[in-house]
């Protein structure tokens, strides 16, 4: 597969989950909102903070109003990660190799990119219910997987765009764990109270976690809610399920099986053995922001060796020029 | 509903002068009445709708970047009979065979200069007469494997050939999605009037470039300038319909005189180029050294004869549109037959004579450059006023090798969904032509339609539409 074409693969993953766990977020803050009780301050701080955009938020905005904020995150053009942004680069990645995936996919993340475009010119964030924005854009994102799931070919393209999806998703599993624990943190001690269970909750379903958590442990509690989203095996969000699936790709696409590596595998294997056998009171000792740090580090590391290995393109115009 | 349509003074391709329907229009004439107004605005509606989802849209040169629009495509196909086509095919087969033997000679021993068939001084003035073609032997003798004529019909209904588009023209893809678009409209019109298909063009068009390799299976790359050249749809179109890669200059790179794609695999060789980029771009060691589009070295490994590719370089120099003039001599000096399709008359700004009754009849005539396309550059003598007249006086003067004037022409007209009602819009017609081992012209064509009444600009660039065009059986 052309390096080129893998490239922008592996990027039109990327922004594809990353506007589609923009919009969950959303959704679910707005839920959580309706239930607070009056007072309490609404909490797009932290959202805006786990999407790391914080600084260039406040270079715009005063305050935290929730229309700002929704703005911000999903029509500001200035914000290269808004919704609307991540979904036009999503869009034009795919569009340059429209020839690589199924034309029924193309079709469906066309639409999404005619949906979000429709919404920024008829100003959605101005409506009186733009929750239902961040819904339907996670289900089309949901409709586009489902529609690539059944129709694209199983090849490299396949590989690099689920390592894009996958790395994207471990990353804001653990962006907003960081932050929502973060502001949980003294609320700890008085676990059990109705509005910590609302925090918790929220969390978990920011990341479409929220039952099948409750089927698997039944009551909210937060070391087990925090194992949920880093080490669960079984769970499709899960920083633990994400790394071992990205891992599958790579090998799929170099061929090695176990005993042989790329520089890539070693990184993406250390790390997910890391957390394979890792115990959740032991990550609670080493500090969980600190773990959390460590893990976006190599999620970083991945990605680069990701483009290095695969992505590179020898420049042949200058090279060749100076050879003359 | 075509109780107020009006075909004066053209040749309208479905209404005769007596108000009836041609023979072979008949059906689909009444099919339209039944139909009835607003059931076919829905399904012009709906066709808009899905051109635009299936993103079947193009850049306009000279707007903002990213703006794209969709080809407007009217639903009420054009059709030709068998007669109609037979005279096209034949007349094309004829002249892309004589202008194929053309650019060899001109690139070899210029026998029709030394004949005095053709002024020396128009071919070495030529911008697209290139010196590194000169003695080239592009593989099987082929120079023009993919081309595109433009074909109009006067007011008696005979065809013409306007120009040929010899550079690997565009908007075959919207032949190929239109008539499957229509197809899914007028299904039961396809089953009662027998319409020769068209959807095997991308087989046949990997067949012929294949053909162009010794290797038992050749490596096809499509070569596009990129996500923001208008025609960037169709390069994706045809290389995801070949199984060939699509590939821009970057991802191409020359070692050892072979042409390679760089992939996640390392390099791959590459047997046969589809290129769509001029060929100036093609490669900065021998044309324009800016180019960043094109591939250091493409050039010095397909003269050794390591990579095949279509078109040729250097057929540019044969839809020069002073050279258009002269085909009818080229037909006759290589083949000792006369066209079987005429010309537009067309004067030359670069002769004397023509010149002094171009300057004298301005206002009549229609002025192009010989080398612009996409209806750039072009002075419609009727249309324009007295400011433009003077304009394109001067440029003329400056320049005379660079234009040719033509009478205005009365294109025919086909009836289509207008604002208002259904009427008449003119067209021209673009069949797309293969040359490997024969010399095939696909039974259908691209028909651009001028969609604002009494317009004769077709171009898409310019307000122009398309037609799905059905060649019956």
């Amino acid at each position: 597969m052309l390096s080129r074409v893998a490239n922008s693969l592996f990027w039109s993953g990327r922004y594809l989950e990353r506007a589609e766990n923009y919009s969950r977020f959303m959704e679910v803050n707005f839920n959580l909102m309706l239930d607070l009780p009056p007072g309490v301050t609404e909490l797009w701080q932290p959202l805006i903070t786990a999407t790391g955009d914080l600084e260039l938020y406040k270079q715009k905005y005063d305050g935290y109003e929730k229309e700002d904020a929704i703005f911000f995150l999903a029509f500001d053009q200035d914000n290269p990660n808004s919704i609307l942004n991540s979904v036009r680069r999503a869009r034009e990645n795919s569009r340059i190799v429209r020839e690589n995936i199924s034309k029924e996919s193309w079709e469906a993340i066309n639409g999404l990119y005619h949906f979000v475009n429709d919404a920024h010119g008829g100003k959605t964030w101005n409506s009186d219910k733009p929750q239902h924005f961040f819904s339907a854009v996670k289900q089309k994102v949901e409709l586009i997987y489902g529609i690539s799931f059944n129709t694209d070919i199983r090849g490299d393209g396949w590989n690099f765009n689920r390592i894009g999806q996958y790395l994207e998703r471990a990353d804001k599993t653990s962006r907003i764990l960081d932050v929502k624990y973060h502001i949980l943190l003294p609320s700890v001690s008085d676990v059990g109270s109705p509005l910590d269970a609302l925090h918790w909750a929220a969390l978990l379903k920011s990341v479409s976690g929220y039952n099948s958590y409750r089927r698997y442990y039944g009551k909210l509690n937060p070391v087990t809610a925090v194992e949920y989203l880093i080490l669960a095996s079984l769970f499709p969000r899960s920083i633990y399920f994400c790394l071992n699936h990205a891992e599958n790709s790579l090998r799929q696409i170099s061929g090695n099986s176990s005993g042989k590596h790329t520089p890539v595998e070693k990184t993406i294997g250390n790390l997910r053995a890391d957390l394979e056998f890792a115990d959740i009171n032991d990550i609670f000792e080493f500090g969980l922001h600190e773990y959390l740090d460590k893990i976006q580090v190599q999620l970083n590391k991945v990605s680069e060796q990701v483009s290095e290995q695969y992505f590179q393109i020898r420049p042949n115009f200058t090279q060749q020029i100076s050879n003359q | 509903m075509f109780d107020k349509y009006k075909v004066s003074g053209f040749y309208d391709e479905m209404i005769s002068g007596e108000g009836v329907a041609r023979d072979h229009y008949a059906t689909l004439k009444d099919y339209l009445i039944n139909s009835g107004d607003e059931r076919l605005r829905q399904l012009q509606f709906s066709t808009d709708k899905a051109q635009m989802s299936m993103g079947m849209t193009f850049n306009v040169y000279h707007d903002s970047q990213g703006v794209e629009k969709i080809l407007h495509l009217d639903i009420i196909p054009r059709i030709l009979n068998r007669n109609e086509w037979d005279e096209i095919e034949g007349g094309l087969q004829q002249r892309i065979e004589a202008l194929n033997l053309f650019i060899h000679d001109l690139y070899h021993d210029q026998k029709i200069l030394k004949d005095k068939i053709i002024p020396d001084d128009l071919i070495r003035s030529s911008k697209d007469f290139l010196d590194a073609c000169k003695g080239l032997n592009p593989p099987k003798d082929i120079w023009i494997h993919i081309s595109g004529s433009d074909i109009v019909r006067d007011g008696e209904g005979k065809f013409m050939v306007l120009e040929d588009n010899l550079r690997c023209p565009s908007g075959v893809s919207y032949m190929l999605e239109n008539r499957e678009i229509i197809k899914g409209i007028f299904p039961d019109l396809f089953r009662n009037l027998g319409v020769q298909p068209v959807a095997d063009y991308p087989a046949q068009l990997l067949n012929m470039l294949q053909y162009l390799s010794d290797k038992e299976k050749p490596s096809v790359a499509v070569l596009t300038p990129g996500i923001y050249n208008s025609a960037y749809f169709e390069h994706s179109y045809l290389a995801l319909q070949m199984g060939a890669e699509l590939v821009t200059g970057q991802d191409l790179m020359v070692e050892n005189n072979r042409v390679y794609m760089q992939t996640t695999a390392g390099l791959e060789s590459v047997d046969v180029i589809y290129r769509r980029i001029d060929d100036k771009f093609m490669d900065p060691l021998v044309f324009n050294k800016d180019s960043m589009l094109g591939v250091p070295g493409l050039f010095e490994a397909y003269k050794k004869g390591n990579v095949a590719i279509a078109n040729a370089p250097g057929t540019g120099v044969a839809d020069d549109k002073a050279v258009y003039a002269y085909i009818p001599r080229i037909i006759k000096y290589y083949m000792d037959q006369d066209p079987k399709i005429n010309n537009v008359p067309t004067y030359l700004c670069s002769e004397k004579d023509s010149l002094k009754y171009v300057l004298e009849h301005l206002p009549e005539l229609v002025v192009k450059e010989t080398n612009a396309a996409g209806g750039y550059g072009m002075m419609i003598g009727p249309k324009a006023d007295s400011k433009t007249h003077e304009e394109f006086r001067e440029k003329i003067l400056n320049d005379p090798r660079n234009y040719i004037a033509q009478p205005t022409l009365s294109l025919s007209t086909v009836p289509t969904i207008t604002d208002k009602d259904i009427a008449a819009r003119h067209v021209d017609l673009r069949p797309y032509i293969l040359y490997g081992d024969s010399i095939k012209v696909i039974p259908g064509a691209l028909t651009r339609v001028a969609l604002v009444e009494g317009s004769l600009v077709v171009n898409s660039s310019q307000g122009g539409g398309s037609k799905d065009t059905w060649v019956l059986f």
